[in-house]
């Protein structure tokens, strides 16, 4: 099964989809190691039962459905990994099971299976959870290190954390969701995405620098700006979920504005809102409004035609 | 409709073959807002299946009366007089729900299923089918919303007409209860529904298949 | 409402924040009917925000300076439905004459407007919320303009849809409730802005 993608673009080699969501996987282990050492074993825990209950509802819905079973495209695999690396590592086991099933039967397979749904299934059980049960899903606590007898001290918020320094922030000693905490390990996984050409460096780069700048605008320091990209979710939002393919844009002009806006909703939100983190939903929005920018967008603008000739 | 049906026959189509929420999916917007409890859901469905049946039996008897051509604007201000009768009616003797139903009591005239019985059936019927098409239609609504209601505050509540069921230890799915949870739930019920009434037919199908 | 931000807030609020569909439910039944297109649900929502506005306007005058005097509040609903009606008729009859080219791109959703919840919705809220005139009137553009982005992202998501392997019991009605239920999830982020 290959993705719906409908200009040329993406569509440049005969990349099978098995391949990409490896790649994918692949990336996304230094975040989940650097959240496994930063946790502990509970991290752990929720990782694996958020892939398993991830293979298993698409392989249930796949059955019930009668359709064929495709488990082995990976893609459900990744989704639960997504997903858990988007919860904090004291999540509760129901709560991640839930969250799994309604990503892949509610959001990705009603609207007809991989290819088809038009919001990042991961994103968006994160963002039903959070409704749902908000004080499960912002009990972050301090990373321990493994280290015994010292006590994990929870916090309400990722973005609360005044006290650190920017190099405690990039290096994960922060409290946070599993995956979103060390920027260091996502940068990795970035730079592999980057090398084996399975994203394209356009939405995450623009995604941040636009956190960046509207911090920077609204706070007035350079520091302050610093401080909100490598803080929460930006970073892990901006690499891995803002760029899966089915849900965000493909000519380069929506791309560039589909970033840049993901951006300012997530400042708009982090400074002015009741959610402590406007990462999840400042994509999910963003998705929403890929239909549009890719109709109504012109599919060329005058900076990349140079280019597309120098190439 | 103009062939002679019985009553309990008009009465049963409002309620299950046409039934407004489930086959119809009209009235939307009530059966959206209401519905994050069972009793604000039951006693939606009450207001508007007291309009519906009024109304319907008003506008038989004028049908006669009122010329084609201003037959809209006519419905709507019959429609209008007995929803205004509801809304100081249950302001008076259950403030409580009043309050709890806000502004959607008021919308009742704007509800698409008075209307569209008005047209289609009140407007060329006499007044005791209309009555009956009025109730079933009134039933089926309030069945559905009453349905909505307990599955949307089982789920987001743990309760059902306020009687705790699941117990202390369930943490309720707030979601469920807010305008999201709205959206989801009736989606997910229509879908089912239409499942039901598929696999109904198939093995009605089945079944002339066999005896033929 | 006494300066440019106060008026910059409100708007955030009416289009973002409290979202006519997304967290009020006024005017589902347009918003699930005329949705499958981005075109006509630019023009539906383009005559939405017409007429509540000249409605909110018309309905204010009416309450506040026939009803509360003549203690008939209670009559409100019958009058602001008549109002309505009259409006949207007037409306209709003048954009046939004056602009032909609007009236062929909005004509026939205008009749379907009597019967939009949110216009009357949006006359309750105004009397019952006791704005003043200018507020009011700002409420109803605003939030006119809130289920206009609202209709405008559905029809977008819905026409991506349309080639989708959607199961044969979701197609329709149910597969588009859970869409508009999916983007109410992504709209609460927009919650305690103002």
């Amino acid at each position: 099964m290959s993705l719906r993608i409908s200009t040329a673009p993406h569509a440049h080699s005969p990349v099978t989809t098995q391949r990409l969501m490896l790649y994918v996987l692949i990336a996304l282990l230094p975040a989940a190691a650097a959240g496994i050492y930063a946790f502990g074993f509970s991290a752990l825990l929720t990782l694996c039962i958020a892939c398993v209950s991830s293979v298993c509802a698409e392989f249930i819905w796949q059955k019930i459905a009668k359709q064929e079973v495709r488990v082995g495209d990976l893609s459900a695999l990744v989704t639960g990994l997504i997903l858990g690396l988007n919860l904090p590592a004291t999540a509760p086991w129901w709560m991640v099971v839930i969250g799994s099933f309604f990503a892949i039967m509610i959001v990705k397979q009603l609207f007809g299976g991989l290819g088809d749904n038009f919001l990042n299934p991961a994103l968006a059980a994160r963002a039903v959870l959070l409704a749902s049960w908000p004080v499960h899903m912002t009990n972050y606590v301090t990373p321990t290190f493994f280290q015994a007898g010292v006590d994990a001290v929870s916090t309400a918020t990722p973005l609360a954390t005044k006290g650190a320094s920017l190099m405690e922030l990039f290096l994960g000693q922060i409290p946070g969701t599993i995956g979103e905490v060390s920027k260091a390990a996502i940068l990795v996984g970035f730079l592999f995405l980057l090398v084996t050409g399975t994203v394209n460096w356009r939405i995450p780069v623009i995604m941040v620098g636009s956190v960046f700048c509207f911090s920077w605008l609204l706070g007035g320091s350079v520091d302050g700006a610093l401080m909100a990209i490598l803080s929460g979710g930006v970073m892990f939002g901006a690499v891995f979920m803002a760029t899966d393919y089915v849900t965000s844009p493909i000519t380069p002009f929506a791309q560039v504005v589909y970033a840049f806006l993901a951006g300012l909703i997530v400042v708009v939100i982090r400074q002015f809102g009741s959610y402590p983190e406007g990462v999840t939903f400042g994509i999910l929005l963003m998705n929403i409004v890929t239909p549009l920018l890719d109709r109504f967008l012109p599919r060329k603008i005058y900076g990349y035609q140079k280019e597309a000739k120098k190439a | 409709m103009s062939e002679k049906k019985s009553l309990g026959g008009v009465l049963l189509n409002g309620i299950v073959n046409e039934n407004p929420t489930f086959r119809l999916v009209l009235g939307t917007c009530p059966t959206l807002a209401v519905t994050s409890s069972a009793l604000n859901g039951l006693g939606m469905g009450a207001a508007a299946t007291f309009v519906l049946v009024c109304s319907n039996v008003a506008i038989s008897m004028l049908r006669k009366f009122i010329p084609d051509q201003v037959r809209i604007p006519a419905f709507i201000v019959v429609i209008c007089t007995f929803v205004t009768m509801v809304q100081l009616l249950m302001q008076a003797f259950v403030p409580s729900l009043y309050e709890s139903l806000g502004m959607f009591i008021p919308l009742i005239v704007v509800n698409c299923i008075i209307l569209a019985r008005a047209e289609a059936f009140a407007s060329k019927n006499s007044p005791l089918p209309s009555a009956f098409d009025g109730l079933g239609m009134g039933l089926g609504f309030t069945l559905a919303l009453t349905l909505m209601g307990s599955i949307r505050e089982l789920i987001g509540n743990g309760s059902v007409f306020g009687v705790n069921i699941l117990g202390a230890s369930y943490q309720p799915m707030l979601l469920i209860v807010l305008a999201s949870g709205g959206f989801l739930t009736f989606g997910l019920l229509l879908g089912t529904f239409n499942l039901i009434v598929k696999k109904i037919e198939k093995k009605k199908a089945a079944k002339e298949v066999q005896a033929a | 409402m006494s300066s440019v931000t106060d008026v910059l807030l409100f708007m955030v609020s009416c289009i973002l924040t409290n979202n006519f569909i997304f967290s009020r439910f006024l005017g589902c039944c347009p918003f699930l009917g005329v949705s499958s297109k981005v075109e006509t649900s630019v023009s539906m929502g383009l005559a939405v925000t017409f007429v509540m506005t000249i409605a909110s306007l018309f309905c204010w005058l009416i309450y506040n300076l026939l009803l509360v005097p003549l203690r008939l509040t209670y009559m409100s609903t019958i009058s602001f439905i008549l109002v309505i009606a009259a409006l949207v008729q007037f409306v209709e009859m003048f954009l046939k004459k004056s602009s032909p080219t609007l009236y062929s791109a909005l004509g026939i959703y205008l009749p379907l407007i009597t019967t939009n919840c949110a216009v009357l919705g949006v006359a309750t809220l105004n009397m019952n919320s006791g704005y003043g005139l200018l507020q009011a009137v700002l409420n109803g553009t605003f939030s006119a303009l809130g289920f206009l982005l609202a209709i405008v992202l559905m029809a977008g998501v819905r026409e991506r849809l349309e080639s989708s392997k959607i199961p044969a019991c979701m197609k329709g009605f149910p597969i588009t409730l859970v869409s508009a239920g999916l983007m109410a999830v992504a709209f609460m982020g927009f919650s305690g802005l103002v």
